[in-house]
């Protein structure tokens, strides 16, 4: 065990953190503020990736493929909110449906399971090649680190406005919302599409980091995506409570939750338990507050319990 | 205001729980009608208030506000002439929101929201002033997020936002059963004084007769999914609670069984 390896290993981790950084800002939307579980996320990391990649290979400029892979991601949140709003399919299997849907759709973009991109021969944003030994205002931790301070900034204003008041109340309080003249309906939609449009340019970024998209880029995701969210908040929780320094807690917790993997695959071990081990970890912490309210309240006195 | 046309309402029909909820049900109230609804459980009280806040279609019959055909309209539409104060104090305001911030959504209420500002610093002003008229010291926490409120608090809250943007009707569904007689005796107070001042058109369900009795112009008493009590006027006012209790053994045949009602 080289601590060299591990020093040498953690610029790139940092990195891949940051762009799953901007999935779980998008999970965040969708986990945390609209209180679903959508899972379509890990079918739509893909088509982001795929959307891009294929754009960049039939010789579309780098940011166009991007914007191209945001809508894509879009459309698909918009999929699961039409199966979830307009055909009263519960949520999480409303994101499931679609999900499944995607990898055929996925299957089609690409044409085959997966598609190389060479960074000699196209102008990419972020490359694995980027990390060391190039430009500073080329280095691929500082372009997406810029890339997330914009999009916080951005769904800061967002969710200050108007129409972004109504989607917080959505997620809180259906009731409310509605006897407040708020379309429920909508507001869920718009949240699923805002959520997946980030994590398609999440999957463009990724897929051109790692020089290449695949039908199974995004299994899991909706975990990594979740752990990035728990680790924020459990860290920097206390800390922030602005909604954009939570944000940007989710994107650190992103970063910490691959830096932590990153140590794991260095301390030796097998690297085909660690979607288990992921799993595993969020598990324990989703079930932290539901212990803490059943097993550690401080008051025990159950209702009706004097009589 | 409010005209409800021989309205239906039949819960899981065609299954062993079928109910017969509203039953050819019609009520005309007029423009600053203050209206009590009494009832047993299951009497059609809360049926009636959700059937004219459109939680669900009615199965047949018309609702019309201030002259509009609301029948076809879904909740949030709907919600543009309703203000609503619920049972339970959690149904009514947003927890995870801040005081200011749910007093904003219920600013919107009707309008259109696009990207503007959720809250300008304009309305803050006018929403430190119209808190103090709660008499609760809320006006010096409004960044509080409302989750950290009492029941009390929160119905109070629920109160002013419903009226914030004058409501052609107010839907009161019990909203003081669920607080302390002191608490309750305080919303009521302010809903006194808010529906006077405003001078809204307002329906109340209350489980307790004497505040039925108290309040309002006109009462109704409710069961099986029909009226079976309307008083009003002069009546209304030398209205007793022995009096009522006597009114609904007589249209009824039966002796009215719900303690809480006669003595709370």
């Amino acid at each position: 065990m080289n601590l060299l390896n591990l020093f040498n290993a953690l610029p790139g981790a940092v990195a891949q953190g940051l762009i799953w950084g901007i999935t779980a800002i998008g999970i965040y939307i969708t986990f945390r503020i609209l209180d679903i579980a959508d899972l379509t996320v890990d079918g739509s990391l893909c088509t982001g990736g795929a959307v891009c990649i294929m754009m960049m290979l039939s010789g579309h400029n780098v940011f166009v493929a991007m914007l191209a892979a945001t809508c894509a991601g879009m459309i698909t949140g918009l999929i699961t909110g039409l199966f979830h709003t307009f055909m009263g399919i519960p949520a999480i299997l409303a994101g499931i449906l679609t999900q499944l849907a995607l990898y055929s759709i996925n299957l089609k973009i690409m044409g085959k399971a997966n598609q190389a991109i060479n960074v000699d021969k196209y102008n990419l944003l972020v490359s694995l090649r980027y990390i060391k030994g190039v430009p500073f205002y080329k280095n691929t931790i500082l372009v997406v680190a810029i890339c997330i301070v914009i999009l916080i900034m951005i769904l800061y204003w967002f969710f200050g406005t108007e129409q972004g008041c109504a989607l917080r109340a959505t997620g809180c309080n259906g009731n409310m919302s509605r006897a407040q003249g708020i379309n429920t309906d909508f507001s869920k939609v718009l949240g699923l599409m805002l959520s997946n449009g980030l994590v398609g340019l999440s999957g463009a970024l990724l897929s051109q980091y790692q020089g290449f998209s695949d039908i199974n880029m995004g299994r899991g995701a909706i975990v990594i995506g979740l752990a990035a969210v728990i680790i924020g908040e459990a860290i920097f929780g206390r800390i922030f409570h602005n909604f954009g320094f939570k944000l940007l807690g989710v994107a650190f917790g992103s970063i910490l939750y691959y830096i932590v993997l990153q140590t794991v695959i260095w301390m030796g071990v097998d690297t085909d338990l660690l979607k288990m081990l992921s799993a595993l970890v969020v598990a324990v912490f989703l079930a932290i507050p539901y212990w803490k309210t059943k097993y550690f309240a401080k008051s025990n006195i159950k209702k009706g319990g004097a009589e | 205001m409010l005209e409800i046309r021989n309205v239906t309402k039949i819960f899981n029909p065609g299954t062993v729980n079928e109910k017969l909820a509203l039953d050819n049900f019609s009520l005309t109230l007029e423009d600053g009608d203050f209206v009590t609804v009494i009832g047993g459980n299951g009497a059609g009280k809360s049926t009636m208030m959700n059937a004219i806040a459109g939680v669900w279609p009615v199965d047949a019959g018309q609702i019309l506000i201030d002259g509009t055909d609301v029948t076809s309209l879904p909740e949030h539409k709907r919600a543009a002439f309703l203000g609503r104060v619920f049972q339970d104090p959690m149904t009514g305001t947003a927890a995870t929101m801040g005081i200011e911030e749910n007093l904003a959504l219920a600013k919107r209420r009707g309008k259109k929201r696009f990207l503007r500002k959720g809250i300008t610093k304009k309305e803050r002003e006018e929403y430190k002033e119209l808190l103090k008229i709660l008499g609760l010291g809320l006006e010096d926490r409004l960044t509080s997020k409302v989750g950290l409120l009492s029941g009390g608090q929160r119905q109070a809250l629920t109160l002013l936002m419903a009226t914030l943007q004058k409501p052609k009707l107010l839907l009161l569904d019990e909203h003081t059963a669920a607080l302390d007689p002191k608490t309750a005796a305080k919303v009521l107070e302010t809903t006194e004084y808010i529906v006077n001042r405003d001078k809204l058109t307002t329906l109340m369900i209350t489980h307790n007769m004497r505040d039925a009795i108290a309040h309002g112009n006109r009462l109704i008493m409710l069961m099986d999914g029909r009226i079976i009590l309307d008083i009003r006027g002069e009546e209304k006012k030398k209205l007793t609670v022995e009096d009522l209790l006597h009114k609904f053994e007589e249209v009824s045949g039966e002796e009215f069984a719900n303690d809480k009602a006669i003595l709370g």
